[in-house]
């Protein structure tokens, strides 16, 4: 009983934020990462930071677009 | 009235509105097959519910976490949540993938609960009871989860509330004057709208929120400051734009090939 609860309640969570493409969550995350660790190890400017993390976003998301219309593509 | 304060309002409204679409769809199947006593029963409950969920939630976020966490952890949130409708509304614009159709999802309601027992609690019909209030305690958690983002990090909690409310009540007064699913407001388009500005502050957010990694916890400062959010929101649009130029002509190449 508690165990399927605590299954449904992070399924719900996991779908919730996450949704059907867990890459595009994984991408963003691998980016605010590296993102982080130019803050906290390099003495790059902030106009720097938003930029490559700002790039780096835009490329993960292309990524994921093109992922998800070769899926699309081929299950029609 | 900053940019912060006007792309505040629009996405609440356009955010909300799609989720009241989605809400009022379901509650509707419930009530004209069901009846209107059990559905409306549990679209109160849900809301009961949800209240206490966004004071909860409001507080936390408020009094827990300083303001560039703050900013990383819901702008980040925001970013993936708004990504999700960003890519979907991509592949739906260039039709590789299928447009999502209230009339559909009404039908599907509607025949579910014709299908479903009869079984009766506390002198409601079960069946319609959770239905809808499953249907309205999701579609308003997203609702919460994109006000208490948006109002927290743009420091205007009740334009937030406000916008949200007006999508709302549009939704509300549209749903109730057609007594029909609104299958003619086009989802996609708002979708795709609504996908752009989530991304648009998701990703000025997360990216201010690395701050925290700074010593003294000072957010990343974007170049031009908040003028900055129309920068991103161009290279979303110019982002999405290409993609759809480009996938259309492959999805037209492949459905002719599947005839």
């Amino acid at each position: 009983m508690i165990v399927r609860f605590v299954v449904g309640f992070g399924r719900f969570w996991w779908d919730f934020i996450v949704g059907d493409d867990w890459k595009i969550a994984a991408g963003v995350a691998v980016v605010l990462a590296i993102g982080a660790s130019l803050v906290a190890g390099t003495d790059l400017s902030d106009t720097a930071i938003s930029l490559l993390a700002g790039a780096g976003i835009l490329t993960v998301v292309t990524a994921s677009i093109v992922a998800g219309a070769r899926s699309a593509a081929r299950n029609r | 009235m900053g940019w912060n304060t006007v792309g505040l309002a629009l996405s609440t409204l356009l955010a909300s509105a799609v989720e009241f679409v989605e809400a009022f769809t379901i509650v509707l199947a419930m009530g004209l097959t069901r009846g209107w006593r059990s559905t409306l029963a549990g679209t109160a409950s849900a809301l009961v519910l949800l209240c206490g969920v966004a004071a909860v939630a409001g507080y936390a976020l408020i009094n827990w976490f300083p303001k560039s966490l703050l900013q990383l952890i819901v702008g980040s949130l925001l970013l993936v949540f708004g990504l999700q409708w960003l890519r979907k509304a991509i592949l739906r614009s260039s039709g590789l993938k299928a447009l999502h159709d209230e009339d559909e999802t009404f039908r599907e309601e509607t025949e579910a609960a014709r299908l479903a027992r009869g079984e009766t609690r506390a002198g409601l019909d079960w069946f319609g009871f959770v239905v809808s209030f499953k249907g309205v305690f999701l579609e308003g958690l997203e609702v919460i989860f994109i006000v208490i983002t948006f109002g927290l990090n743009a420091h205007s909690m009740p334009t937030a509330i406000a916008g949200a409310s007006a999508g709302g009540a549009i939704v509300l007064v549209a749903g109730f004057a057609l007594h029909k699913p609104l299958a003619r407001v086009p989802e996609n388009a708002i979708k795709f709208a609504v996908g752009l500005l989530l991304s648009t502050f998701g990703t000025f957010w997360s990216v201010e929120g690395l701050g925290v990694f700074k010593h003294g916890n000072a957010s990343v400062h974007w170049p031009g400051g908040d003028a900055a959010l129309l920068g991103v929101l161009a290279a979303w649009c110019t982002l999405s734009w290409i993609a759809v130029r480009l996938l259309s002509p492959y999805a037209v190449a492949r459905v002719a090939e599947a005839a």
